[in-house]
């Protein structure tokens, strides 16, 4: 089976409107019969770093590839980069704006979150230069 | 215990999905965190919110909760009922505050043990 891709451009501006790429994913994901709960801890996945991209990088874009065992999704922005990884990656640290709290954000589980969701979790960062997610999900 | 159920006991107003009201409810989490919401909801079809945007209906859809209760007497507007409408989830509105709203499901649910069991089980 060749693999499948889906791209999605995640626009920065557009509080309200963030998640929908998710959402399409999601739907397309049910189309194709995958497991539920694959396709619940894929929509997690991006579903935060759709957010995460909006909330702190100006948009980017979303790219998942279905393969036959796996599927990868990497989310690739052009926004400040992470100074430190680490405390990045702790529950509860958030550098993220009144706005994105107000619609339910900002609590520091996004990142977390996504390594929870997901078999492999990976952060390449370049301060000053953007930041790719890339996560797999095994399909087991 | 029903989503009919669930619109009786806390006096919900049902703003859509009327057809799916004698579906089961499986497990409630109560949140007004999102990021809450997607790291801890598990297995659980109804969710009690008073947060009220767009986010709150993909949340939802994302880890496969159909069923919404907004708390507090908050109203979802037109956008947020249409969105959830094309994903066929059931929004209800009730005045109850979310301790209140939890508290009532939570005598009423058939599955609730007594508090003694409860703490037993922790040991």
């Amino acid at each position: 089976m060749q693999d499948i891709v889906f791209r999605s451009e995640v626009d920065g501006n557009d509080y309200q409107r963030a998640g929908e790429a998710s959402r399409h994913t999601k739907s397309a994901l049910k189309r194709l019969g995958l497991p539920p709960e694959i396709i619940r801890r894929v929509g997690v996945c991006m579903y935060e770093g759709e957010i995460n991209m909006v909330i702190h990088a100006d948009g980017g874009t979303a790219t998942l590839t279905v393969g036959i065992d796996k599927i990868v999704i990497e989310l690739k922005d052009h926004g400040p980069g992470i100074p430190d990884i680490d405390l990045a990656m702790q529950e509860g640290w958030s550098t993220a704006n009144t706005e994105a709290q107000t619609l339910g954000f900002g609590a520091g589980m996004g990142l977390p979150n996504m390594k929870r969701s997901s078999d492999e979790f990976k952060i390449d960062t370049v301060v000053g230069e953007g930041t790719t997610v890339t996560m797999t999900i095994y399909i087991k | 215990m029903t989503v009919r159920d669930v619109k009786e006991l806390l006096e919900a107003e049902v703003l859509c999905g009327e057809d799916r009201l004698d579906e089961e409810i499986c497990g409630c989490f109560a949140s007004d965190f999102m990021s809450d919401i997607l790291a801890f909801a598990r297995d659980q079809n109804l969710l009690i919110t008073g947060m009220l945007n767009p986010q709150v209906i993909r949340t939802a859809e994302m880890v496969d909760m159909p069923f919404i209760v907004f708390v507090r007497g908050k109203v979802p507007n037109e956008q947020m009922i249409e969105l959830a409408e094309e994903s066929g989830m059931v929004l209800l509105a009730s005045r109850f505050r979310m301790y209140s709203a939890c508290g009532i499901l939570f005598m009423h649910d058939p599955n609730t043990k007594p508090c003694k069991t409860l703490y037993s089980d922790q040991k």
